[in-house]
């Protein structure tokens, strides 16, 4: 073995006849168009590779579809943010033709169910506090003569307001009533009084959470929950697959570079992505009636800088995690947060600062102003460019840390 | 030697897992065209060794050239020219034949990727199956399959890790007539084994125990540098003094083969004198060369002493 005191004779490439002219050589003398030419030639062989494997695969395709059909159902439809037919108790201390009326009124308009009729006042607070109503009714003696005095009678209303969302709906239909229920009835001497304001008071006591706040926009929210979900769990998934099926090794000894595996396994879901926007925009506006008022093209282009921004993430878990497992949980350890932090569960303003915080590093925060920006607002880009400069740079990071992540070797 | 013939040259390379040393200052120079073997037992260092080779590992010491290429900083230009076909099945097994051959295709960047596969799929003999899924494929197929996929792009260098375990004595046969076809093309070959058989098959091979290189060269170099003297006894119910045996001083090893037992040792008169003593009727003492099994055994008993 005489080469082994003479290392710099291997040196010299060795060039064995049968091999001569090799395919793969990209040597210095080889221009920058076609070393892009490759690397993009390796990416497009990660994507089709990821876009087979994710069509053979029958479970994760069928829960790409269910997911979203699913939260839709759960969110749009179970989970109503402005229910009706909330059961009342009414206290009726006069009993007259006019608190007839007005719990006739009450009934018709919806919001009220009225299960009992109360005797006294001590009733009221025992059925509120079991949860056995959302409201109870009290209207004062001498309602009628009050009324008629013009003397601005007040019926006084408890509301359960444990849950703000539940009952705001019910007090502005109750507040709205309170204008029109005696229009028709003060006729004559009387009609002086049915000018507005309205000729009695309501006087709302809100029980348990004083400061209740307004209802939230569900459904555009949706379009971000759903896609968080989804992007993060495909992505979260696919470096970890391959080394538990043992490919990885082979990927690795393969001339190809991290970033050319990330962008190959990112782009397919990217794909996936777009459809599930499609499909929850389209529910958003056929089904559940929710307007688009701003530009079509400007929610696209900021939904799929949000889709690319979560595959990142996800994928970046995928680089830390040592199985499939691990990854799953890193994902929801992300994807709580995002819905309690985001201001999609509690209004954003609300929360106390930390939380503020907090949310405001969860891409999903941004999203989630974006899309009621766009949808409901009709806001454009030069509205949205900070929320979207956020999640560009929250995209870039995670690829970056990805990248930097991703073991090129065994070690 | 020419320099430029040698295809691998690495020197003094360690590789230590957890503070456990796996692979002990090696060295070893394959030249092209050459056929080497790697032999060793479970957890000796040979698929350390090979990753370190193709850059799928960083040596903690040591440095050296593939393909003229250094190890530690010039991996990719070795992967681009390298085959390297791991112990477990690889390919997507959720992928056709074809799919998987047009993966490797455009990750190598060769100019017509489906027809490279195409004719891969052909010289296979796989021509009716190719949109048959990888992972159905059964043993002997898969790891034919396997090496056609290493082969595709045309490397220079390959690199096998026990290529042939689970797979019939048929397949390995036609497996080891296709290596040697591939060597005499001029592709230099490093394949692992624990088998002696296909051991006597390569040009050259490397004994490796403990993360240590114990042998190097020819099947013919190796067993004259072992300088063991083997008998081969024979008869009726030699099991008790194969235990007698392993206790007697003079001899190294004692190994059962079939009815017959190999005894050796380095002290060739010791030897004599043994078996001389324990010549009974119906029990045959013969003189004999040692085969290559012989000498593995005590090359391997021996580093056991020596790095418990």
């Amino acid at each position: 073995m005489s080469a082994s005191t003479d290392p710099t004779g291997a040196r010299g490439e060795p060039r064995p006849a049968g091999f001569a002219s090799h395919p793969l050589d990209e040597g210095e003398g080889i221009p920058r168009l076609a070393r892009l030419w490759a690397s993009l030639e390796r990416l497009y062989a990660v994507f089709v590779k990821e876009l087979i494997q994710l069509r053979r695969d029958r479970l994760t395709f069928a829960t790409m579809i269910m997911i979203p059909v699913m939260q839709l159902i759960l969110f749009g439809f179970a989970i109503n943010s402005d229910p009706k037919h909330l059961p009342t108790a009414v206290l009726d201390n006069d009993n007259s033709a006019y608190s007839r009326l007005f719990i006739a009124s009450l009934k018709k308009t919806d919001y009220f169910d009225i299960r009992y009729s109360l005797s006294g006042p001590s009733q009221i607070d025992p059925l509120i506090l079991s949860g056995a109503v959302n409201f109870a009714i009290e209207i004062p003696q001498n309602f009628a003569r009050d009324l008629a005095r013009g003397e601005n009678p007040a019926i006084l209303v408890v509301a359960d307001a444990a849950d703000p969302t539940a009952v705001n709906g019910a007090f502005i239909a109750l507040t709205g009533m309170a204008a029109q229920v005696f229009t028709r009835e003060l006729l004559g001497p009387l009609q002086n009084l049915s000018a507005k304001p309205a000729p009695y008071e309501v006087r709302l006591q809100k029980r348990y959470n004083p400061a209740g706040e307004t209802r939230l926009n569900i459904v555009p929210g949706l379009v971000g929950t759903i896609l968080t979900l989804t992007m993060l769990i495909f992505t979260a998934l696919s470096v970890t697959r391959e080394i538990e099926r043992n490919t990885m090794e082979s990927l690795l000894a393969m001339p190809i570079n991290p970033v050319e595996i990330m962008l190959g396994k990112i782009l397919p879901y990217a794909m996936v992505g777009f459809f599930q926007m499609a499909l929850i925009a389209g529910a958003a506006r056929f089904i559940f009636d929710v307007p688009v008022v701003g530009n079509l093209g400007t929610f696209v282009v900021l939904t799929m800088l949000f889709i690319v921004a979560n595959l990142s993430v996800g994928y970046t878990f995928s680089t830390i995690a040592k199985n499939q497992l691990q990854a799953m949980q890193m994902s929801f350890f992300f994807f709580l947060p995002s819905i309690l932090l985001s201001g999609f569960m509690f209004p954003f303003r609300g929360m106390p600062v930390w939380a503020q915080n907090v949310g405001s590093i969860l891409p999903l925060t941004h999203y989630l102003r974006i899309v009621r920006g766009v949808m409901l607002k009709g806001a454009g880009f030069s509205d949205l460019a900070a929320d979207t400069g956020a999640l560009a740079a929250f995209a870039l990071a995670a690829m970056i840390v990805a990248v930097l992540r991703f073991r090129q070797t065994l070690d | 030697m020419n320099g430029a013939d040698i295809v691998i040259d690495v020197e003094g390379l360690s590789k230590s897992f957890d503070g456990k040393l796996v692979v002990d200052n090696l060295s070893m120079q394959v030249r092209r065209g050459r056929i080497h073997g790697f032999l060793g037992p479970n957890g000796s260092g040979k698929t350390t060794t090979i990753r370190m080779l193709c850059g799928l590992l960083t040596p903690d010491k040591g440095r050296g050239r593939c393909l003229g290429f250094d190890i530690l900083t010039q991996q990719t230009e070795i992967k681009r020219r390298t085959g390297y076909m791991t112990q477990a099945f690889s390919l997507y097994a959720d992928l056709t034949i074809r799919e998987n051959l047009e993966f490797i295709g455009r990750i190598y960047g060769l100019d017509d990727p489906s027809a490279r596969a195409r004719e891969a799929i052909d010289q296979l003999g796989l021509t009716g199956r190719a949109d048959q899924l990888a992972g159905e494929l059964s043993g002997g197929w898969k790891q034919r399959l396997a090496l056609g996929a290493c082969i595709m792009p045309r490397p220079q260098l390959l690199l096998l890790d026990e290529p042939t375990a689970g797979v019939d004595p048929k397949a390995r046969r036609d497996f080891w007539d296709e290596i040697h076809q591939l060597a005499h093309e001029g592709l230099t070959v490093l394949v692992s084994t624990h088998y002696m058989d296909e051991a006597e098959r390569c040009h050259e091979i490397a004994y490796i125990a403990y993360g240590r290189l114990l042998a190097q060269g020819t099947t013919t170099e190796i067993i004259a540098q072992s300088n063991l003297s083997t008998y081969v006894v024979s008869g009726a119910d030699l099991g008790d003094l194969a235990e007698t045996l392993k206790h007697t001083p003079g001899v190294d090893m004692v190994a059962p083969f079939g009815a017959k037992l190999h005894v050796a040792s380095r002290d060739h008169a010791a030897l004599d004198g043994v078996a001389r003593e324990f010549a009974a009727p119906g029990i045959a003492w013969e003189r004999d060369a040692p085969n290559l099994e012989d000498v593995f055994i005590d090359l391997m008993s021996r580093a056991r002493s020596n790095y418990p």
